[in-house]
C-alpha cells in the first residue's frame, strides 16, 4: 500500500491519509509500530518536517502515540475510531457523487438501488 | 547559524546576472533555488562561496563578514560545476585529501557512499563520465559534514537510479546531521517534496521567496467558456492563459478563492510546484506563448 501523491493536495495530507489507510486496513496494527520519520521521508522523497506534519496529524488525533526513545505506534481503538469516521463520511465522500452522476447519465434512482444490489451479490 | 544575503548586485559586460538580491539562509532547512538558465542561481551560490566576488551589497554569516572570511567558508560546501581538483588524482587520493580542506569531513562516510553507488576509487578524477564526475561530487558534498551544502545541479547526468538514490540519501544524511541544503535543479517535479522553501530567481531577481505550501496557495488556475472567465478574470493577476477551441484556462496569482465565489461554470483548479513555477516564467515576452495565440 502506497501513498496517493495528488500533485494538488498538500503532501502531508497524503501522508496521513496514507497512514490512516494502512491502520484501517490492518497493515500497521494496534500496538504495532508504525515507520519513523525518517524512513517516512526516505522511502518517498519527502522533506522530514512534511512527514512528521502528517504523522502528528495522527497524533493529535489520538491514532498513534510516541514512545519515548522507542518510536511511534498504533492506538488501541484507532481502528474502531478510523473506521467510524470513515462510515461517517460515507455518503458525502461516495453516495454523494454517485448519485450525481447517476442523475447526470439519466440513471433513475430505482435502477442505482438495483446496481447496488447487484455489486453486493 | 544563518548567511544574509543582502544587496548583491553582479554585471558580466552587458549582463546584469544579480540585480539587488537580497536572500537569508536560516539553520537546518531544505531550500530549493529556482530558475531557468542564465537567471543567476549559479552566481549566487558562487558569490556566497567567495569564488566570484560581488560588485556591491554584504554578505554575512551571523552578523559576520563572509567574504574571503576561512571561518565562515569552512562552514560551506559547494558542489559546483567545476572541478578544482588536479587533472591526473584519482578518486580515492581526492576523497583523502578532502579531510585537509574540509573540516568536517568524514573520510569513512564518503568510501561508504562511494560504495553504494559503484564509484571506481581507482580511476582518474578526470577519467570519469559525466555521471559518476556528478557522483564523485555528490560523495564528497555528502560527507562533508558542513552545516551549509550549497549543492548546484547536483543531478546532472545522473540516471533516474542514481538521482533516486541520491534523493535518498540527501534526506538520510541529513535526518542524522540536520544542516542547511540549498538545491539548484531544472527538475523542480524531482525535488519538489523535499524543498521546504522555494526562491524563484527571474533575470537576476529574486522574484518568489516564501515557504512552498504558502507559495502554492497563492496560485490557482480557472477553466471554462472563454466569455466567463474574461469577464472573471477582470482586475485578477493572471500569470498565463492558453484556449483550446472555447474552452480557456488561465493561471491567477493570489490567494484560492472559495468555490462559492467561483461563478458557476467555471472549474477550480491547484497547481504543483512545477506548473507554478511554469506560469511564473511564461509572461509576455514568452514567443513560443505568443505564437500559439496568434494562430
Amino acid at each position: 500500500m502506497q501513498p496517493i501523491f495528488d500533485p494538488h493536495k498538500p503532501i502531508f495530507q497524503s501522508i496521513s491519509e496514507w497512514l490512516k489507510g494502512a491502520i484501517l486496513t490492518g497493515i500497521y496494527e494496534e500496538e504495532g509500530q508504525v515507520p519513523s520519520i525518517t524512513e517516512i521521508s526516505m522511502q518517498y522523497k519527502i522533506n522530514p518536517a512534511t512527514a512528521l506534519k502528517g504523522v502528528n496529524q495522527l497524533v493529535d488525533a489520538g491514532l498513534i502515540y510516541k514512545k519515548r526513545g522507542l518510536g511511534m505506534f498504533v492506538s488501541t481503538g484507532a481502528r474502531a475510531q478510523l473506521l467510524a469516521q470513515r462510515q461517517d463520511q460515507f455518503f458525502d465522500d461516495y453516495v454523494q457523487p454517485l448519485v450525481s452522476e447517476a442523475k447526470s447519465l439519466q440513471i433513475g434512482a430505482h435502477d442505482l438501488k438495483d446496481m447496488v444490489e447487484r455489486g453486493y451479490q | 547559524m544563518t548567511i544574509q544575503v543582502k544587496d548583491i548586485s553582479k554585471r558580466f559586460c552587458s549582463t546584469q546576472a544579480l540585480d539587488n538580491v537580497s536572500v537569508a539562509f536560516g539553520e537546518n532547512k531544505i531550500y530549493g533555488l529556482l530558475g531557468n538558465n542564465g537567471a543567476g542561481k549559479s552566481t549566487l551560490l558562487n558569490i556566497i562561496t567567495s569564488r566570484i566576488f560581488a560588485d556591491n551589497g554584504t554578505l554575512n554569516l551571523d552578523g559576520v563578514n563572509m567574504v574571503d572570511n576561512d571561518h565562515a567558508l569552512n562552514q560551506i560546501y559547494m558542489l559546483g560545476e567545476k572541478n578544482y581538483y588536479p587533472e591526473s588524482m584519482r578518486v580515492k587520493d581526492a576523497l583523502k585529501w578532502a579531510q585537509a580542506f574540509y573540516p568536517y569531513f568524514d573520510h569513512e562516510l564518503a568510501l561508504e557512499i562511494a560504495q553504494r553507488f559503484n564509484l571506481p576509487l581507482k580511476k582518474k578524477i578526470t577519467a570519469l563520465s559525466t555521471g559518476y564526475t556528478t557522483i564523485f561530487k555528490i560523495v564528497i558534498a555528502l560527507s562533508s559534514n558542513a552545516p551549509f551544502l550549497l549543492l548546484d545541479e547536483p543531478v546532472l547526468g545522473l540516471d533516474a537510479q542514481h538521482r533516486d538514490m541520491f534523493y535518498k540519501l540527501l534526506i538520510e544524511c541529513y535526518t542524522k546531521n540536520p544542516c542547511t541544503i540549498v538545491i539548484s535543479t531544472h527538475l523542480i517535479a524531482e525535488v519538489a517534496g523535499i524543498i521546504e522553501h522555494c526562491m524563484i530567481i527571474k533575470d537576476g531577481r529574486v522574484i518568489k521567496d516564501a515557504p512552498c505550501e504558502a507559495l502554492l496557495h497563492n496560485g490557482y488556475t480557472l477553466t471554462g467558456p472563454a466569455a466567463l472567465l474574461d469577464e472573471y478574470l477582470l482586475g485578477k493577476q493572471v500569470l498565463s492563459h492558453s484556449s483550446l477551441g472555447g474552452l480557456k484556462t488561465a493561471s491567477i496569482s493570489g490567494a484560492i478563492p472559495n468555490a462559492e465565489e467561483i461563478p458557476p461554470g467555471l472549474e477550480i483548479g491547484k497547481m504543483n510546484l512545477q506548473e507554478y513555477f511554469i506560469q511564473l516564467m511564461s509572461d509576455e515576452n514568452n514567443s513560443v506563448a505568443r505564437f500559439m495565440e496568434d494562430q
